[in-house]
């Protein structure tokens, strides 16, 4: 086996050293009630052609091709990846280092991390980002966790229906065994979140609004600002779509306390929902109520910059059953891959990027509404939106299909009052000519 | 004299990205426009985020610099104790980059995606036949992910037996990590100290074990790299009391295909991938944390479950008494599929090899260093050895001298200071991929270091010489954070 480079020579030179006959001996420490009874039942090895031809066979059981046009969001996006990301993200000198415990040996690691938690609180308008939580989901529960112990005492959080289902359903999950309680706020008639039972609401810790919200609405994250921190609550912001905020007011300046979200449309592939990356930001306050790792700017003995893993004291390997978040393997990579991509679009590139995908889904919008369906929410939107159309929207699906393109999530599975209403998601990947394509067969 | 592995080169400076750069450069192309602008609503419109512009040579340049500053496993041998830095084979990444996977999105009908769902279905399979545990669940992110998993269904299983339990047994010899993973789940950890002989004792279990213990978190091999020998009974007293057993899996490397974890009495062990299945550690993660339980907690597993019918795969969602999503999607399937290729390539025979070379090279290192280093527990070890240095103390010199100073002779340090249980720990963990040649030319290095120690320790306390940086400030870094420039 190629990975293996022990000799048969080598093996007995060393097992002579280690005082033992067999390989088998090395493991007389196992008890026999502890063993096997016989071999692992697994396939026979492959050689590097044999499981190139076997993943072809596998990658040929997906039925939607690189060259379809999947129009579906929600929460994992069709981006442009420049050839220089995995290029550079593929360098084996970051891909195969492991958590920069040892600074000396690892600056490049620590220093694009930091630079990564740069330009995400410059994005999101916050003070400090850490170095990834591991996606959006999981970000945005430990957020809740985070505000619960920003207010001390206070036992329930609250959290827009407008969040991603998923991201709900594993906030639920932490929760589950806590004795803090979870509350759901309902959607108004425009899709944005509705505030008004807050008032009603005591022990309250902690908001959770997604912007822009699972049905691509921009919500009104100012108002929600007023509304929840005059109920003395942390205001939490989440996101699917980081994108967004090269256009619209960032999280920060509209209030936010705490934003988190997932940043695979910064250059991380779809890849079946993973790996992405749980980006996580705070005011400076509450820093030591973050969970996560952090990397810090500090001095060589010779007084050069260089970078650490800091405010550890917070974390699990030394705080242990009072750390701020069981994390410690995160999702190093794809940090920095993101901040690759943020440094690669650069200030002028995120911000007609951001306007492409917002002008792309008003012409698809635009051109839906022509063809007789409607918009069901009529408060702007970034680059999804939810349509209802006039007639069974399933046959002209099917024949989308044959064309290419992957048309719209049916929303019924999720909010069982949106059946046969579709999200719709475009990006700067999808020509004016799919948009045309699709709206003339809505038409036909 | 003898060629030593490291030497200094020429490594490049380079500034913050922000510190570079032109407004108006760009490092990727932004399409034309080919629909018209819209309007928008000038009350929502921010100003942009204030990142750099900056060309493609800039970005390639920047992140290439600081590639080479950075030490992996490709670099040289990097014994990192408990982490497994094993060889990550790169036909792994090509796999994991195939089209029609990397491009799948995870929200669509199971019928347009039974590719990926097949790997996941048939990879459940291969980690619960390696285990011995008879189901799975891939969701979880990393390691710890999986000890929340499998905590929350500590959680569940106490709750639907009507008796909440509120302690939980945590061996001192267990990761780091699991204390912080328990308390989520409103666990109170209860230290257990390991006897003697640096394994666990049944009669402090027995002791320990009362109504309010949900169970115990074993980590086996635990982290001084010793199998835990009494793990059946322990287990057995643990059941009795009307707890579950939790196996830290992490340390799965050392007994592939040799040890039945079911047989040992667990009933819930989650994997790391990216240790025992080589995927590589990115500087910190991706990872895999997958999760096996034995057969009467299956329906606790995260939902949704990857399952198999005469229709082909697809996703269950009714599982009413499952803990609830970990993942917003399937886990982290590029590192999955990167798993399932390895097991693949290996087959039975090979992963078996692969922990029988590993626990070679680890009994190898610790035969050949022990008379150089103090070894608190001189018995037969698993994947990984753990010294000391009260040798050195006469000499000034600490773990972390001797770890910096490892650097100047081209290896990564091992874990130090871990586990707590035994003081200044180095924790060894060499791997199966590491060559005999390559463990000598390690085992020389650090004779020579513990010669330095004594005839030179300067050189030891001013260590590293040929990093790019010299020793950092770490207390400052904490007192005065700069977490963003």
């Amino acid at each position: 086996m190629r990975y293996l480079p022990h000799t048969s020579e080598e093996i007995e030179t060393m097992l002579r050293v280690v005082g033992v006959d067999s390989l088998n001996d090395l493991f007389s420490s196992v008890p026999e009630a502890c063993r096997r009874d016989g071999e692992m039942d697994l396939p026979l090895p492959m050689t590097e052609w044999e499981l190139n031809d076997h993943v072809r066979g596998l990658a040929a059981l997906m039925d939607i091709k690189p060259d379809y046009k999947v129009l579906i969001g929600a929460g994992s996006y069709d981006h442009h990846i420049p050839a220089i990301i995995p290029a550079l993200t593929s360098r084996s000198e970051f891909l195969t280092a492991y958590t920069p415990y040892q600074p000396e040996m690892a600056q490049g690691t620590l220093q694009g991390i930091f630079e990564y938690q740069t330009l995400t609180a410059r994005l999101l308008g916050m003070d400090v980002a850490n170095a990834s939580i591991y996606d959006g989901a999981s970000a945005l529960a430990e957020a809740l966790l985070m505000g619960i112990r920003i207010s001390k005492k206070r036992k329930k959080v609250a959290i827009s229906s407008a969040v991603h289902p998923h991201y709900r359903q594993v906030a639920r999950t932490y929760f589950r065994p806590t004795e803090f309680e979870l509350l759901e706020l309902p959607v108004l008639e425009n899709g944005r979140t509705d505030l008004s039972g807050l008032a009603g609401l005591g022990e309250l810790a902690a908001v959770a609004i997604q912007s822009p919200n699972f049905f691509g609405v921009i919500e009104d994250l100012p108002a929600a600002a007023g509304a929840i921190h005059s109920r003395d609550a942390v205001f939490i912001t989440c996101f699917t779509e980081p994108l967004a905020y090269g256009l619209l007011k960032n999280p920060g300046s509209c209030g936010a306390d705490i934003v988190c979200g997932e940043g695979q449309s910064f250059g991380i592939p779809r890849s079946f929902g993973g790996p992405g990356l749980g980006m996580f930001a705070c005011l400076e306050q509450y820093v030591r109520s973050m969970p996560g790792r952090l990397i810090g700017q500090t001095t060589d003995l010779e007084g050069r910059r260089g970078f650490v893993l800091t405010l550890s004291t917070r974390e699990q390997h030394i705080r242990r059953e009072k750390a701020t978040s069981n994390i410690c393997t995160n999702q190093g990579l794809c940090a920095m891959t993101v901040g690759m991509y943020m440094a690669a679009l650069g200030g002028t590139g995120i911000r007609e990027l951001a306007r492409l995908n917002y002008d792309k889904a008003e012409y698809f919008k635009a051109g839906l509404v022509k063809a007789g369906a409607k918009i069901c929410f009529d408060s702007p939107t970034f680059n999804e939106f939810v349509v209802e159309f006039a007639e069974n929207f399933k046959p002209v699906a099917k024949r989308l299909l044959k064309k290419k393109i992957v048309a719209g999530l049916d929303l019924g599975g999720y909010y069982p009052n949106l059946k046969e209403k579709y999200l719709f998601c475009v990006t700067e990947t999808v020509s004016r000519e799919i948009i045309d394509t699709l709206v003339a067969e809505v038409k036909k | 004299m003898k060629t030593v592995l490291a030497t200094g080169g020429l490594i490049l400076n380079e500034p913050l990205l922000w510190e570079k750069g032109k407004r108006g450069r760009r490092g990727m192309d932004v399409p034309a426009s080919d629909v018209p602008a819209a309007k928008i609503d000038p009350e929502f419109m921010g100003v942009g985020p204030d990142f750099p512009d900056l060309s493609e040579v800039d970005i390639v340049r920047h992140y290439t610099r600081l590639s080479q500053w950075n030490f992996g496993v490709d670099t040289g041998m990097y014994p990192l104790g408990s982490c497994t830095m094993k060889y990550n084979p790169k036909i792994n990444d090509k796999i994991a980059a195939t089209p029609e996977i990397a491009a799948s999105h995870p929200m669509l009908p199971d019928r347009l995606c039974q590719g990926t769902l097949k790997i996941m279905y048939e990879l459940q399979g291969y980690l619960a036949t390696i285990t011995g545990l008879d189901a799975v669940s891939l969701q979880p992110a990393a390691g710890a992910h999986g000890e929340l998993t499998g905590m929350l269904i500590f959680s569940a299983y106490h709750k639907g037996r009507g008796a909440a339990r509120t302690k939980i047994l945590i061996p001192d010899t267990a990761h780091g990590t699991n204390p912080a993973s328990a308390a989520l789940c409103g666990l109170h950890p209860v230290p257990v100290q390991s006897g003697p002989d640096g394994i666990l004792d049944p009669e402090v279990i027995a002791r320990l074990m009362d109504q309010e213990t949900a169970g115990i978190m074993v980590t086996n091999p635990n982290t001084l790299g010793l199998f835990e020998e009494n793990i059946k009974e322990v287990s057995r007293i643990v059941h009795a009391g009307g707890g579950l057993v939790y196996g830290d899996g992490a340390n799965m490397n050392a007994i592939m295909g040799v040890a039945d974890l079911k047989k040992c009495g667990l009933d819930i062990v989650h994997l790391n991938l990216h240790k025992t299945f080589s995927t590589p550690h990115g500087g910190g993660g991706p990872g895999a944390g997958p999760v096996c339980v034995v057969d009467h907690l299956k329906k606790y597993l995260p939902v949704p479950r990857v399952v198999k019918d005469d229709k082909g795969y697809r996703l269950e969602y009714n599982r009413p008494d499952s803990v609830g999503r970990v993942h917003a999607f399937h886990g982290n399937f590029g590192i999955l599929i990167r798993a399932y290729s390895y097991i693949r390539c290996m087959g039975a025979e090979n992963l078996k090899k692969a922990s029988q070379l590993a626990v070679l090279n680890a009994n190898y290192i610790k035969e050949k260093l022990k008379g150089d280093l103090h070894l608190p527990y001189d018995r037969p070890c698993m994947h990984e050895c753990v010294f000391s240095d009260q040798k050195q103390h006469e000499f000034k010199v600490s773990t972390l001298d001797m770890a910096k100073r490892l650097m100047d002779f081209g290896y990564h340090p091992p874990t130090i200071y871990f586990p707590l249980v035994v003081s200044g720990a180095i924790m060894i963990e060499p791997t199966e991929t590491e060559s005999k040649d390559d463990l000598d030319l390690f085992i020389e290095a650090f004779k020579e270091i513990v010669r330095e120690a004594r005839e030179n320790p300067e050189i030891l306390h001013e260590a590293p010489h040929l990093c790019k940086v010299k020793r950092l400030d770490e207390t400052a870094a904490a007192r005065h954070p700069c977490l963003t420039g």
